[in-house]
């Protein structure tokens, strides 16, 4: 549904998108990930027709969005960065604004504005001014705009900023469950989001994209990912910590925290995690260890994020 | 057409939501009233015309200079506070054509000044009360303000384009249409002639709002000033697109 190629943005001489190229087809959900100033926002307002992008191509459906972008905006649901709205309007009065500018017009219009109210959660605050909503109703009415035609394609910039844990949630299940039907992008800093939520994940920076992938295998790029990690009641760290990294098929082993001990045992291989896993509990066993518990870890989004994404990090992670 | 008029609706309502349009609306009744009655004593000219009876302005007199100030006041807000509200975002990725949102939120605005202009009807009646004006030299200077007004407006749109603030679009705005009074404006050209050739003044002059206006306010309904008008409002409105096209590529 949405095909992004070689898509560069410049402003001036800064190029704030450089070459970004990914396609989501109907039914996945693709988080967009990467530091402030990476050109996500910049990327969505070039898909969604906003700003002309410098170089590249954007297709949405069949229709090119640079040379036909009427029928290709109208298959787009739209939530701005910030979700904007007009403040003199009414959250009713808004909603049926921009249904109208969907090309709705009596009963459809009405329907598609109650149905968005209630997926949103709105009702109680339908006849009042959006300038005067806290700042989570003022999200949720823009985002509500952005469903209310029920759009094949949805660009969501940011959907659960401001958004209390309850919300969020809500939010969260209603990606996932449209992303069944539709062709999603949808862009957070919230990395537990992406894994609740996204089928597939892009890390963008500065201006492209450096990791694409599900979010199970970009979590298998963290450092620590296959690593076993240990826990004992009880123990002497340094002990611990120097037998099991002598164990055959361990890179080394290093504590982690005292009390419960806790050490992390680096395997040569990580398809070799399980076997490590269990040379380290016969070892436990035979020294008598007060093992509590042990389990291969399967690396954090957020520390592939920062080794992605920091500059000094970066040659070790590529390493 | 659907989506300006979806517009058109909108902005209205954001004018009357807001106290912009009633202010606009009073102020202007009230200096037009205040510059009628009082400083040309419409009373004592005992013939009763709404048109300028040589250079005494009576009632479309001041119009020229009322303006000046009050519908940059109207148009400031067009795109400047589409563009710090950030909802010009939502607006062009709309499927609509940008050029269906300029229209659009320029008939908006327009309608209020005409709103505004139609309020003034009592002045109209009474004249018919007191004496037996040319209606149809009244027609003519009512069909001139509203152009002259769309003119105004139509450099405010454009001058909102450009900026985030409104003040500054107020300014720039009253700025340009300044420009177009005083080059033909009579005591300016007066002066001008004494510098420069007659047909240097005269080509200044034909940029300015006061040459066209005038004509058409004695009821001269001439084609070449309605032309003037059109033009102008036809010129802005197409910078208005280039700047705000501009905007968005960066
Ligand atoms: N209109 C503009 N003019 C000049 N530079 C811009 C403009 N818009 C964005 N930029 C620059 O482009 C870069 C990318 O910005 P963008 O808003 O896409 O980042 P982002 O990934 O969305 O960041 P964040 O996580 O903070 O939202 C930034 O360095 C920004 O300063
Ligand atoms: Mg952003």
């Amino acid at each position: 549904m949405i095909q992004v190629r070689d898509l560069k943005k410049n402003f001036g001489p800064k190029a704030a998108v450089n070459g970004v190229s990914f396609t989501v087809e109907r039914g996945e959900v693709l988080g967009f990930l990467g530091p402030n100033g990476a050109g996500k926002s910049t990327t969505m307002r070039m898909i969604t027709g906003f700003i002309p992008p410098t170089e590249g191509s954007i297709k949405i459906g069949d229709h090119d969005m640079l040379e036909n972008p009427l029928p290709a905006k109208r298959l787009i649901g739209y939530l701005p960065e910030n979700a904007p709205s007009y403040t003199d309007m009414t959250v009713a009065g808004f909603l049926g604004f921009t249904a109208e500018l969907r090309g709705m017009s009596g009963d459809a219009k009405k329907k598609a504005v109650e149905r968005v109210i209630e997926m949103c959660f709105l009702e109680n605050v339908r006849h009042q001014s959006v300038d005067t909503l806290s700042k989570g109703y003022r999200h949720r009415t823009c985002f509500a705009q952005s469903i209310i035609h029920d759009p094949d394609v949805l660009v969501l910039d940011e959907p659960t900023d401001g958004l209390d844990p309850n919300q969020k949630h809500e939010v969260r299940t209603l990606i996932r469950r449209m992303g069944e039907k539709k062709a999603i992008i949808f862009s957070t800093h919230i990395l537990e989001e992406v894994e609740a939520v996204c089928s597939r994940a892009v890390i963008i920076d500065r201006g492209k994209i450096v990791a694409n992938g599900t979010p199970r295998d970009l979590k298998m790029r963290a450092p620590t990912a296959g690593a076993v990690l240990v826990q004992f009641t009880d123990g002497n760290g340094a002990d611990v910590a120097q037998k099991v990294g002598a164990l055959p098929g361990i890179d080394r082993a290093e504590v982690v925290g005292e009390r419960p001990l806790t050490v992390r045992a680096y395997p040569h291989k990580r398809s070799a995690s399980e076997d490590t896993a269990r040379a380290i509990n016969e070892l436990a066993a035979k020294e008598r260890w007060p093992l509590q518990q042990l389990h291969v870890e399967e690396g954090r989004l957020d520390e592939v994020f920062r080794s992605i994404t920091l500059p000094d990090t970066k040659k070790e992670a590529t390493k | 057409m659907g989506n300006i008029w979806t517009i058109t609706k909108r902005e209205l309502r954001g004018y009357f939501a807001s106290p912009v349009a009633f202010v606009f609306i009073v102020i202007f009744l009230l200096l037009a009233g205040f510059f009628t009655f009082m400083i040309a004593q419409f009373f004592k000219v005992g013939q009763a015309t709404l048109s300028q009876t040589s250079y005494s302005p009576m009632f479309f007199g001041w119009h020229p200079w009322l303006y000046l100030f009050l519908v940059p006041a109207v148009g400031m807000r067009m795109w400047s506070e589409e563009r710090r509200l950030g909802t010009i975002e939502l607006l062009l990725t709309m499927p609509i054509t940008p050029w269906q949102a300029i229209l659009g939120k320029f008939l908006a605005s327009w309608a209020v000044v005409a709103i505004a202009l139609a309020l003034t009807f009592p002045v109209w009646i009474t004249v018919n009360y007191l004496g037996n004006p040319d209606n149809g030299v009244i027609v003519g200077g009512y069909i001139g303000s509203l152009l002259m007004a769309g003119a105004y407006l139509s450099i405010t749109a454009m001058t909102s384009a450009m900026t985030r603030n409104q003040v500054v679009a107020f300014i720039v705005a009253v700025v340009i249409s300044l420009f177009l009074i005083l080059a033909g404006f009579p005591p300016v050209t007066d002066m001008l002639v004494t510098w420069a050739q007659p047909w240097i003044v005269d080509l200044i002059a034909a940029f300015s709002v006061m040459t066209h206006f005038e004509s058409i306010q004695k009821g001269v309904l001439d084609s070449r000033d309605i032309l003037y008008f059109v033009s102008v409002m036809a010129f802005c409105l197409f910078t208005t697109s280039t700047i705000i096209r501009a905007h968005r590529a960066g």
